[in-house]
């Protein structure tokens, strides 16, 4: 059996050295517990891509108006000098989320929100046929039958919806369909307070 | 009935579990032998326990049982019954089952093989492994069921993803389970010598073989699954270091370094605590994968459909296992007595290095793939850790790793001169540079590549030079030396093999840092000049397969106007899964892949049709697979020899005489 | 719009243009190289299947209208380094260079685009990050919050010099197993071994 002369010159540090692991493992584990609870309660998503966009205002642009739609063309300079926030979407003919979201933004037109529009990838025959069947809550509409100016808003998917303040800047962004809940917890308030100032 | 039969085995498995867990350990402590001779027994009845029920599920599948809920989600009676048998681990549930019956399975055969194991180390063993299995077979009774049934059942099942209905996804798992739960043996071992506070020479030889096997089956299981999103995701790419790849690597490059240390242990009873240490990480790291897939943290292409609930029963199961072990170990290590000392240059100096290197390779790993999903929960920005980062990151601490894996095995224990070793090892770096300056002489100014060759020469001819000087090449006649390398102790010709194994594989990722590729639009009948050959598109059919509706495409390859080959890369629509999914076409050779991929089919300008095809040109890229086939293969030659599996005294006298005529 | 399309001159200089607007010192820096790869019109049809076989299958969805690829091998060999380092944002782990989403194809169309002005990597980089945010970059921005990421090869190796060290120090100073005599201690013992001779 052999006996050891505990430890060497500095024996709390030696103990630090094999606390390590254990230390390192707690720390880990109690993150891992956090992100469980994030991810069931919504606020941690590790699939949500954050908008670069946000605090900024919007790139320039100019798109052209859908001609049978008899709205008005949509461009940055259209952002300034609004009276209150305007909510963009991001929308095509033929993406199912967008037609589950419609109703929502029917709901907002409704409320007196201006409802701003972009056409993303379409044809025009499309595009009017969705609005003719599903309605139209857009006061303008733009047309990005490239996909360039999406891109140059930071647009990975369609539908997504952007809030803007009366100065132009974008104050919140969501990539996927509205969803009662997010009305209701997000964008219903959003839209309180910006109004408010 | 036979699913009722199985979960009635499960449950009956967890209490025999349960029984593993305490009697032993119970007997240990109090040095009871017939509480510490139960554990073999326990052991094996839980093993046929927990076999039945696996059986069952099996047996659920090929019937096409869809009363039970984890057929109807993950099978359909359209299947290929070898897919339905696969299918039965392709699901989260189903994989679980796999996962115990495995740990099972290697629990019985500590029982088994460890006969000549002191009782109470058996005991403590059996004891750890039990706990494991409780844990395990907990989560499965409790949230994870594959009995659960369904009633009415519905008339057929939803059939499974098609991507896994294809037999290298199919071999990958299990391959990759015993993998990991054999790291649980050499966990339960070191967590059983914690608890003993003792580590010494024989549990290094306990340690090593289980180890080794382990290793072995891990290095086949990531192998077979980068072969596999090679050949079917398409892209031709074989490694993008996503979060569940690096979630199998992790567990391997502790496991390569614990392989390693068990030497040391075994053979001059030095680097105790960092041996340990290794086995309790291997076994943490191989966990940490299993909640980072099943959890839904992580954002990946791989991940099992994911559930937070079931994520905090494994972390509540990952908390007490390895929060458990690393308190025993922060209480126990100190006490242990470090007995073989060495000079910095040695062969224990050497192996320092090697763990040193790997042990951080796997911190930037770790880092690498956690550090996203951490930021995110602090900071909430979300920022990417891909390929160019993970490359950067690990290349310079791969190269010395690289370097001193030619020279390791050559130094001398205890004490040994760098110099004469590096002499030896002349013609090995000529080779190496050779090989860099053929290659940037033939293949451009691919400077990684180039480095790429190097590294693997050195390795392959640095894994020759070893058995030749120990055969005593150039100190006695040829046939002497030849006489001697066969009867070389077989662990020796393992290592030398496993090394130059991974020169191989490096061969092959250096070859495919050459690689090219053609993305073309062809009408039938057109043709194409691309790497040497002329490929031309004969023409794009329609194609019924058993579950599946194809169009395939015929591509005759020609080389100076003479057939070389013909290839049919298809694209395949599943009705059930309204999938598609691209079969790329690919022809093997020794000297690489020629790979093709049918792309969209569409009129052109003038009307034409034309199909879009992505043509590779792979270099050495069936290397890189074959090269770890051989480690495995070293890996099983060390395990073949007896020395190193049986601590019989009797093995001293055939060593001696091994050693006298060397 | 449609003219922006075309690979005709006048569509070449609508796409000009537009990158002209978003990258004002470009124009009259670089020389204008003569353009590549024709664009063929897309149909909305198109779109339609590639949605689909994005919503079913993202990793794995057809390659198609990716024949765009720059004349110039040099070009096309910058072109690909750099989407190598952008992620494609609707695949779980992609470059834009490996994956057949829509989305990748664009950001591959618009690389290749600004490469053939003459941008530099970094510059088209940049503009990708701008619009996309840190999540695009494979390779992770060197920041105060990706420090520890950075500096963990470093570090972890130097914890583990330091651990080695302390324990070749502690191993020396507790003198367990065989020992190494030193010096005086080979005298002594010469002494007894010669005293008990004597």
């Amino acid at each position: 059996m052999s006996e050891v002369a505990k430890a060497g010159p500095k024996p709390s540090r030696r103990k630090l050295l094999v606390y390590a692991p254990l230390g390192v493992a707690a720390a880990a584990g109690l993150g891992f517990w956090a992100m469980l609870r994030g991810l069931q309660d919504g606020s941690f998503n590790p699939r949500g891509v954050p908008s670069a966009l946000l605090g900024k205002p919007p790139p320039d642009f100019a798109l052209p108006a859908l001609e049978s739609s008899g709205l008005p063309a949509l461009a940055s300079t259209d952002f300034r000098g609004m009276p209150g926030p305007v909510v963009v979407n991001f929308w095509a003919s033929w993406c199912p989320p967008c037609i589950i979201e419609h109703p929502h933004l029917m709901a907002l037109q409704r409320q007196g929100v201006p409802v701003w529009g972009v056409n993303y990838k379409d044809r025009a025959r499309d595009a009017q046929a969705f609005l003719t069947r599903h309605g139209n809550p857009y006061a303008r509409l733009g047309v990005d039958k490239p996909g360039r100016v999406a891109i140059d808003w930071g647009v990975y998917g369609v539908p997504e919806t952007y809030i803007l303040d009366r100065n132009g800047i974008i104050r919140w962004r969501f990539a996927g369909a509205i969803t009662p809940e997010l009305m209701a917890q997000d964008i219903q308030p959003l839209i309180r307070r910006l109004s408010a100032r | 009935m036979i699913p009722e039969l199985g979960h009635f085995a499960l449950i009956l498995a967890a209490m025999l579990a349960i029984a593993q867990s305490i009697l032993p350990l119970w007997g240990a402590q109090r040095g009871d032998t017939r509480l510490m001779g139960s554990a073999a027994p326990l052991a094996v009845a839980g093993f046929i326990a927990i076999t039945i029920s696996f059986a069952a599920l099996i047996w659920a599948y090929v019937t096409n049982d869809m009363t039970v809920v984890n057929v109807v989600a993950n099978s359909h009676s359209a299947k290929p019954m070898l897919f339905k048998v696969t299918g039965v681990w392709g699901n989260h549930e189903g994989s679980l089952i796999l996962w115990v019956a495995v740990l099972a399975g290697c629990s019985a055969a500590v029982a088994a093989f460890g006969a000549a194991l002191p009782s109470a180390l058996q005991a403590r063993v059996q004891a750890v492994m039990g706990m494991i299995l409780l844990g395990f077979l907990a989560f499965i009774i409790f949230t994870s069921n594959p009995f659960e049934r369904i009633w009415p059942p519905p008339p057929d099942g939803q059939g499974l993803n098609p991507l896994l209905q294809d037999i290298g996804l199919a071999i990958h798992p299990p391959l990759l389970y015993v993998g990991y739960v054999g790291y649980a043996v050499t966990f339960a071992f070191a967590v059983a010598a914690l608890i003993e506070g003792r580590v010494d020479a024989a549990w290094g030889r306990w340690v090593r073989p289980w180890s080794l096997a382990a290793w072995a089956f891990l290095t086949m299981g990531i192998s077979i699954g980068s072969w596999w999103a090679y050949y079917e995701l398409g892209w031709g790419g074989y490694w993008f270091w996503d979060p569940v790849e690096n979630a199998s690597l992790l567990p391997w490059l502790a496991g390569t370094a614990l392989l390693h240390s068990a030497i040391v242990v075994e053979k001059r009873e030095a680097l105790k605590i960092w041996t340990v240490l290794l086995a309790l990480m291997a076994f943490t790291l191989s966990l940490l994968g299993a909640f980072l897939v099943r959890s839904g943290v992580l954002n990946s292409v791989h991940s099992f459909a994911s559930d937070p609930a079931r994520g905090l029963f494994i972390l509540g199961l990952l908390g007490i296992y390895v929060t458990g072990a690393f308190a025993l170990f922060a209480w126990r290590a100190p006490s242990m007595a470090p007995a073989g000392v060495f000079a910095p240059i040695s062969r224990e100096g050497g192996i320092v290095l090697n763990n040193l290197l790997l042990c951080s390779i796997t911190a930037v790993v770790l880092v690498g793939t956690l550090y996203p999903l951490f930021l995110d929960l602090l900071t909430g920005q979300m920022i990417s850790v891909g390929p160019p980062f993970f490359n950067a990151a690990t290349a310079p601490l791969a190269l010395p790793l690289v370097m001193g894996m030619a020279v390791g095995p050559m130094l001398a224990w205890k004490r040994a001169n760098l110099w004469p070793v590096l002499q030896r090892l002349w013609w090995v770096a000529c080779m190496a540079l050779l090989a860099f300056i053929l290659t940037l002489t033939f293949a451009g100014w691919h400077v990684l590549s180039a480095l790429g060759f190097a590294c693997a020469f050195w390795l392959i001819c640095g894994a020759a030079a070893d058995i030749a000087d120990r055969a005593g090449v150039g100190r006695t006649s040829l046939r002497n030396a030849l006489n001697r390398a066969r009867h070389l102790p077989r662990a020796a010709w393992g290592a030398a093999i496993a090394h130059a194994g991974m020169g191989v594989t490096i061969l092959g990722v250096a070859g495919m840092g050459l690689a090219v590729e053609k993305l073309v639009a062809v009408p039938p009948g057109g043709s194409t000049q691309f790497a040497g050959y002329e490929w031309r598109l004969e023409g794009v059919r329609d194609f019924i397969g058993p579950n599946f509706t194809a169009r395939k495409a015929t591509i005759t390859v020609l080389r100076d106007g003479r057939v070389v080959h013909v290839m049919e890369p298809s694209k395949r629509y599943f009705p059930t899964g309204r999938m598609t999914t691209t079969e790329a076409s690919i022809r093997t050779s020794v000297a690489g892949d020629l790979y093709a991929v049918l792309g969209e089919e569409r009129a052109n300008e003038a009307g034409v049709n034309e199909a879009v095809l992505r043509l590779h040109n792979n270099p050495l890229a069936p290397w890189i697979w074959i090269g770890a086939g051989i480690m495995a293969l070293g890996a099983a030659f060390s395990l073949s020899d007896r020395r190193i599996r049986i601590a019989a005294p009797a093995r001293r006298r055939k060593d001696a005489e091994a050693e006298a005529s060397a | 719009m449609k003219i922006f399309l075309m690979p005709s001159d006048a569509g070449r200089a609508h796409r000009r243009a537009w990158l002209r607007r978003v990258f004002p010192s470009l124009g009259h820096k670089f020389r204008l190289a003569a353009p590549a790869a024709l664009r063929p019109d897309l149909g909305g049809g198109f779109w339609l299947l590639a949605l689909l076989l994005l919503l079913s299958a993202p990793a794995f969805a057809q390659i198609g209208d990716t024949t765009y690829r720059l004349r110039d091998p040099e070009q096309e060999t910058r072109a690909r380094e750099i989407g190598k380092e952008l992620r494609c944002l609707v695949c779980q782990n992609q470059s834009i260079e490996d994956s057949d989403a829509p989305l990748a194809r664009d950001l591959r169309r618009i690389v290749r685009e600004q490469v053939e002005l003459g941008a530099s990597n970094e510059l088209v980089i940049r503009f990708v990050h701008e619009r996309y945010g840190d999540f695009v970059l494979l390779r992770p921005p060197f920041r105060w919050s990706t420090l520890l990421l950075w500096a963990t090869p470093a570090l972890a190796l130097l914890g583990g010099i330091f651990a080695i060290w302390r324990s070749r120090r502690q191993a020396n100073t507790t003198g367990i197993g065989p020992l190494e005599l030193t010096e005086a201690e080979r005298k002594r013992l010469a002494i007894l071994q010669g005293d008990q001779k004597a």
